[in-house]
């Protein structure tokens, strides 16, 4: 009986191992490694939010069903390259993770950047901001999600000098992200007639930035262009009500900022501040149903921009694995995904360029008054749709050596 | 305009001003540190925590009680320091027997276990609180826009620091808490309770880490981390005047404020990094600190 019942075993197994291959998931589980700011200055508007966004968009997929085996992992690069550069060593050589995701500051962006493509594994960036990623250090193995430098500093900056803003003084993060935004909005500025009158680079991540804004007030810029990010740039416009910068005739320019910046600072502080996002919460059902569930999953705070382009970028990397069967060669999934239009319930129908930059439109928001909100996290006010094709850098002018002319 | 060093003299008269407003945050953080680390022996690397605490209860007493900054000026303090003396009868008591190290580890862990809850509570982003309304506007002093909070902020450190000094350097209870330091038997024998006057010494200690965190918390918002932020500054500032130094932090405290407000006119990339270079300086130099005796 035991002899019968261990052949029977023994057939079984030689049965499924001859079985015809169906999808070929390197040791068997999709790994995706979600790496941010866990605990630092940029937590609130990446971090654990987007591990939840990455689960959720998982779910969604019905990876399960489709009998797709997907684990994510979670790490905290603390806004260090080096840092950064060791995790996800660890990770594509030890724990054998295919994808990585998210990845906010853009140095620790542009070195985990070579590492993916040294070893061809996937990196999906939501977000870092710097245009370099699709420009001179675009990669076959990355895909630019969300938003970037240029995209910002065309949608705000266009906007202020277009409404007379022409004179501008810069407030810049002393690293790889700062810099890029400051080039890409100069460029925006004196394309349109502007003039930048100064700048200066604080130290990242910085508390008080009182001295810089009085060196600002000195330059008598009309605008005040704030290339930081995350409590930087809440403290940077905290500081400028209180040294009366606005009632002195300047006004602040908020490069990049998110919802959480806007929650953390109160209406009363940021109303009126103009601002380019990728992606709201308020704008659409869909929006709204995914906005709710992720808060409520999130100690009630509302998704950012990047926690939705990281759902989005999760979702489209599923797909093309579910249509390739395999996730070994990370250059042949970035070609399928690129090769897809891409479709979601967040962000609508988009696609990915040559030069990995994924394309949807962006848009231009104003901070509500505190009597015009209605509720929690009712905070902006629609003032413009930049369409996709005016929304970022033409293919052209990146100097991306993917791009063939 | 007359020019110094290529710089506006109306832009430079601005920026020591903001240097002496940010030396009065790490004057009264430094002073609460000295006077720990001088009658206690520990270094109490909680501080940084116990400045965002203050900041927090603050921000708790105005949400859920309705209290006010004037109200939370003084209650918040007294709430961190209730929490400074369970600290120390819990851990640090039984430490004072042992080597510096030992005091700094765990306060440092603690440092980390409080940041961590409150990080997990209330995200990195951190939260508004309001400028007094009394305190709003500013004046305009021709070189620059002072806003009347900072002005009293100045006024109300330099305050709080002379008087701590004074207590201690000059009245008959901070003659106690010396010598009780110096010999805690000996003064014990004069019927004084040595360690109830070393846990309200704590005590004091925190408040003054929490005053200067509700002192903050209309400038910065309340946020978890700021003080993992400042406490490092904060350390090389008390490293610099002498660690026990009472008017050695206090002096160095507006002092480095200052150099680092010039530093953010001439070379602001470096501003973040001067007051090390300077550490470095002095303890090559004077190895006890500016002010501090060589033991």
């Amino acid at each position: 009986m035991t002899m019968k019942r261990l052949i029977g075993l023994a057939a079984l197994a030689v049965a499924l191992g001859c079985a015809p291959a169906q999808a070929q998931w390197s040791d068997g589980v999709i790994k995706i490694g979600v790496m941010n700011d866990m605990s630092g200055t940029y937590a609130d508007l990446s971090g654990p939010g987007s591990v939840l966004a990455a689960r959720m968009a998982v779910e969604d997929f019905g990876a399960a069903k489709k009998g797709m085996k997907v684990e994510i992992l979670g790490a905290d690069h603390q806004n260090k390259p080096d840092i950064g550069s060791n995790v996800v060593r660890t990770w594509i050589d030890v724990d054998k993770v295919d994808v990585i995701v998210d990845v906010p500051t853009s140095s620790v962006a542009l070195a985990v950047n070579e590492i993916v493509r040294d070893k061809n594994k996937v990196f999906l960036v939501s977000g870092a901001a710097a245009s370099d990623l699709t420009g001179g250090k675009c990669s076959p193995n990355t895909i630019h999600w969300t938003y970037d430098t240029w995209s910002l500093a065309n949608g705000t900056g266009n906007a202020i000098v277009k409404t007379g803003g022409n004179t501008w003084f810069f407030l810049t993060a002393d690293y790889a992200f700062g810099h890029a935004l400051e080039r890409d909005t100069a460029a925006v500025v004196e394309k349109n007639g502007g003039k930048v009158v100064g700048k200066v680079r604080h130290p990242f991540p910085g508390t008080d930035f009182s001295s810089f804004l009085l060196q600002a007030q000195t330059s008598k810029a009309k605008i005040i262009g704030l290339a930081n990010a995350g409590s930087d740039t809440i403290n940077s416009i905290k500081q400028a009500a209180e040294f009366g910068i606005v009632q002195g005739g300047q006004n602040l320019a908020a490069l990049l900022a998110f919802i959480t910046d806007v929650h953390a600072l109160g209406l009363k502080t940021a109303q009126g501040l103009i601002m380019t996002e990728a992606w709201y919460w308020d704008l659409n059902d869909n929006n709204r149903e995914f906005a709710k569930k992720f808060a409520a999953q999130n100690k009630g705070s509302f998704p950012t921009m990047v926690h939705a382009g990281v759902y989005s970028a999760v979702t489209h990397y599923l797909k093309a694995l579910e249509a390739l069967k395999s996730d070994a060669d990370g250059k042949a999934v970035v070609a399928k995904m690129k090769e897809m239009p891409t479709e979601d319930k967040l962000f609508g129908k988009g696609e990915v360029r040559a030069d990995g930059r994924k394309i949807h439109p962006m848009y231009l928001f104003e901070v509500k008054k505190p009597e015009e909100s209605k509720g929690p996290w009712d905070y902006y006010k629609l003032r413009a749709t930049i369409p996709a094709n005016e929304a970022f850098r033409p293919l052209k002018d990146g100097g991306c050596p993917l791009v063939k002319s | 305009m007359i020019e110094i060093f290529g710089i506006p003299s109306q832009a430079l008269f601005g920026q020591l001003l903001l240097g002496l407003i940010n030396g009065s945050f790490y004057a009264l953080l430094s002073l609460g540190l000295a006077v720990i680390f001088g009658l206690l022996n520990i270094i109490n690397f909680t501080h940084g925590a116990q400045y965002m605490m203050g900041a927090f209860a603050a921000f708790f007493l105005l949400n859920y009680l309705g209290l006010n900054y004037w109200v939370a000026l003084v209650l918040a303090p007294l709430i961190v320091a209730a929490t400074g003396v369970v600290i120390e009868r819990l851990f640090l008591r039984h430490l004072y027997h042992l080597d510096h190290l030992y005091g700094l580890l765990l306060t440092f862990g603690l440092a980390l276990i409080i940041q961590g809850l409150f990080r997990n509570q209330f995200g990195s982003s951190g939260m508004p609180y309001p400028i007094p309304d009394s305190l709003r506007g500013g004046q305009n002093l021709g070189f620059m826009f002072l806003p009347n909070y900072r002005a009293w902020v100045v006024v109300c450190s330099l305050v709080v620091c002379f008087a701590t000094w004074f207590v201690i350097e000059r009245t008959r209870l901070g003659a106690y808490l010396r010598a009780a330091t110096e010999n805690p038997a000996l003064v014990r024998a004069f019927g004084i309770n040595v360690p109830r006057m070393i846990t309200l010494t704590y005590a004091f200690g925190v408040g003054l880490a929490a005053l200067a965190g509700v002192m903050a918390a209309p400038i910065y918002n309340v946020n978890p981390l700021m003080g993992a932020d400042l406490i490092i500054v904060v350390f090389a500032v008390v490293v610099i005047g002498g660690m026990g130094s009472i008017m050695g932090a206090i002096i160095t405290g507006f002092t480095l404020g200052i150099v680092e407000g010039l530093t953010k006119v001439f070379f602001p990339e470096a501003s973040n990094t001067v007051i090390f270079v300077i550490m470095v300086i002095v303890l090559l130099i004077r190895p006890a600190g500016l002010f501090g005796r060589t033991a």
